[in-house]
């Protein structure tokens, strides 16, 4: 079997979560398998990062290079060329660097390419099949890998659990004398933050949050108008903000805002993984959408098929009705 | 500017329920609604507005077949100068490096300073534009939102990253870059148009045309195949309300003020 190795991301001296489901993943592709944590950067906090690693994977590999204290995907890509053996299976989180760095590596190397894993179903010999989304998720395929010259395999954040086992004392191999010098067509300038918006619905308990059901810009008021008589935020998903119909500080999801609401609304929001992803904490979810089969009702604790556009303003009117009696 | 982009024919899925045909083999497709895939479709707007800025034309490219020439004739609707189906049996069945190695063979022959994809397809993997990048030795970025043009070496552009946040970078022509949805308002098409553009020629090169060895694509040169599709579990689930719509609203508030969702 492959020697399989695992690319670890880190921001600030910390590892990130996706380490401990990359370990995960590495024991459900091979069972005996003693996975190589794969970690790039510059300065003390690499050391900090490699100490953790230590902990869990038996082999760290660090890469130290001035210019890798960015994480840049064809630099990195450069150096991993440098010290992967022929025929490694490397695993990457499916995350905005994984998209990045994973498919062109695995033309370099060379070898078969699969992206955005859930599972691992099973592996004879060389042939691993794997679980993975397709059509945002409304449905699964079983996928077959042929491992014979290796394989760089994207991981899809959260699907693989970490196992807790006792700490290791792992070693640290120093790699980085076998890199060299690297230079790369693209070069990182800044990052901008994401403006603040009007709204922060990440201080809000009640979302009422619209997904690509709400079909139209002049029907987002049917949400707010809900969202007043409940005190509560409109929040929204991606393709909301695609069409310009809410601001972007309105977005639920892992290229948006982490909220962590005691209620959310899920109106007419199929429930891809990236949107799913900002949502923490545990609510209580209430999904309302068309289409019996959207994701979103997976992972909602109450989900009711019918169209929000006609299902909101009757909410909304029930509530006032309550409110108007209360007050009297 | 020379501007490629690669787009796809796809199912539509916010017009599709997504079922599995009898033997599990393939999702039913006969009732499907099928689309230009929707990043794409931001990636050649994107083309298109590049080019009415400093000149230019953008091509559109697909790998497929009869089919897939709708798509190509409503982004020629769009404003795109040229489509290309680039067509052949021993296509059928390629993964995601082989679609890359065809689309390798069409830019070699070409003079593009900047290629285009969408990030991903709705059945696709977010592959295809790093492979081809990473063939071509051209550099790459993904999930790109916006591009500014700073002189005919190099593009500033930036990529959506975690929270939002934006990164920019500089990065040297030529070069392939993924696009995300959102980067800009993908102008209307409607039938008038896709109806002007119905008698323009589509080129429809095959692998022998650019020098593609069937052996490197198709069935035969895949290394990752679909298995089969199956419906995902249903995880805990949800409780579904089946009652009439005021007793699903009455539910609903009551959970609601359970659960400190009403004042």
């Amino acid at each position: 079997m492959a020697r399989i190795f695992a690319y670890i991301g880190h921001r600030n001296g910390i590892v990130d979560d996706s380490a401990m489901e990359l370990f995960a993943a590495a024991r459900k592709i091979d069972p005996a398998a003693s996975p190589t944590a794969l970690v790039t950067g510059w300065g003390a906090s690499l050391d900090t990062i490699c100490d953790a690693l230590r902990t869990t994977f038996p082999e760290v590999w660090k890469i130290a290079s001035e210019n890798l204290a960015y994480p840049n995907a064809e630099l990195i890509r450069k150096a991993l060329m440098k010290v992967l053996p022929a025929g490694s299976i490397v695993l990457v989180p499916h995350d905005h660097f994984g998209i990045d760095l994973a498919p062109g590596l695995s033309i370099k190397l060379n070898t078969a390419f699969v992206s955005d894993i859930l599972d691992v179903t099973e592996r004879f010999g060389t042939a691993l099949t794997v679980v993975r989304q397709e059509f945002g998720g409304q449905v699964s395929a079983h996928v077959r890998c042929n491992l014979s010259s290796g394989a760089v395999i994207t991981v899809r954040p959260g699907a693989f659990k970490p196992s807790s086992s006792a700490p290791l004392a792992g070693v640290v191999v120093d790699k980085s004398s076998e890199v060299g010098p690297l230079a790369a067509g693209r070069r990182y300038l800044q990052t901008v933050v994401a403006e603040a918006g009007e709204v922060d619905i990440t201080k809000h308990n009640v979302l009422v949050s619209i997904g690509r059901g709400i079909q139209e810009k002049d029907n987002v008021g049917i949400a707010q108008e809900l969202a007043d008589v409940l005190g509560a935020a409109v929040s929204c998903s991606r393709p909301v903000v695609d069409a310009k119909w809410l601001e972007k500080s309105r977005q639920v999801g892992s290229s948006g805002k982490t909220v962590k609401p005691k209620v959310y609304l899920a109106c007419g929001i199929s429930g891809a993984f990236q949107h799913l992803a900002g949502i923490k904490g545990n609510p209580f979810i209430i999904a309302i959408n068309k289409n019996p089969k959207a994701p979103i009702f997976q992972v909602a604790d109450i989900g009711i098929v019918d169209d929000i556009l006609e299902f909101l303003p009757e909410v909304t009117n029930k509530i006032r009705e309550m409110q108007s009696i209360s007050a009297k | 500017m020379e501007i490629l982009v690669c787009a796809r024919r796809v199912p539509d899925t916010s017009e599709n329920e997504i079922s599995l045909n009898s033997t599990g083999n393939d999702i039913e497709r006969d009732e499907l609604v099928y689309s230009v895939n929707e990043p794409d479709n931001y990636a050649v707007e994107e083309a298109l507005q590049i080019v009415a800025r400093g000149g230019g034309k953008v091509t559109v490219v697909t790998v497929g077949g009869e089919d897939d020439e709708e798509i190509l004739r409503r982004e020629m609707a769009m404003g795109a100068t040229h489509g290309v189906l680039i067509s052949d049996a021993a296509f059928a069945g390629s993964d995601g490096r082989g679609i890359a190695t065809i689309l390798k063979g069409f830019v070699a022959k070409g003079n593009y300073e900047l290629v285009l994809t969408g990030v991903q397809a709705e059945d696709g993997a977010a592959q295809v534009g790093g492979m081809l990048a990473a063939m071509l030795d051209y550099p790459f970025a993904s999930l790109v939102n916006s591009i500014e043009i700073l002189d005919g070496k190099k593009l500033k552009i930036s990529r959506e990253i975690e929270g939002g946040n934006r990164e920019i970078s500089e990065i040297d022509l030529p070069c392939v870059l993924s696009i995300q949805t959102g980067i800009n308002e993908p102008r209307y098409v409607g039938m008038r148009g896709i109806r002007a553009v119905a008698s323009v020629p589509i080129a429809t090169p095959d692998a022998a045309e650019l020098a593609v060895d069937p052996g490197s694509v198709g069935k035969v040169g895949a290394t990752v195949t679909r298995v089969d599709y199956f419906m995902p579990a249903l995880g805990k689930g949800a409780e579904m309300l089946s009652g009439s719509r005021e007793e699903n609203i009455d539910k609903v508030l009551e959970l609601m003020a359970a659960k400190g969702g009403l004042k």
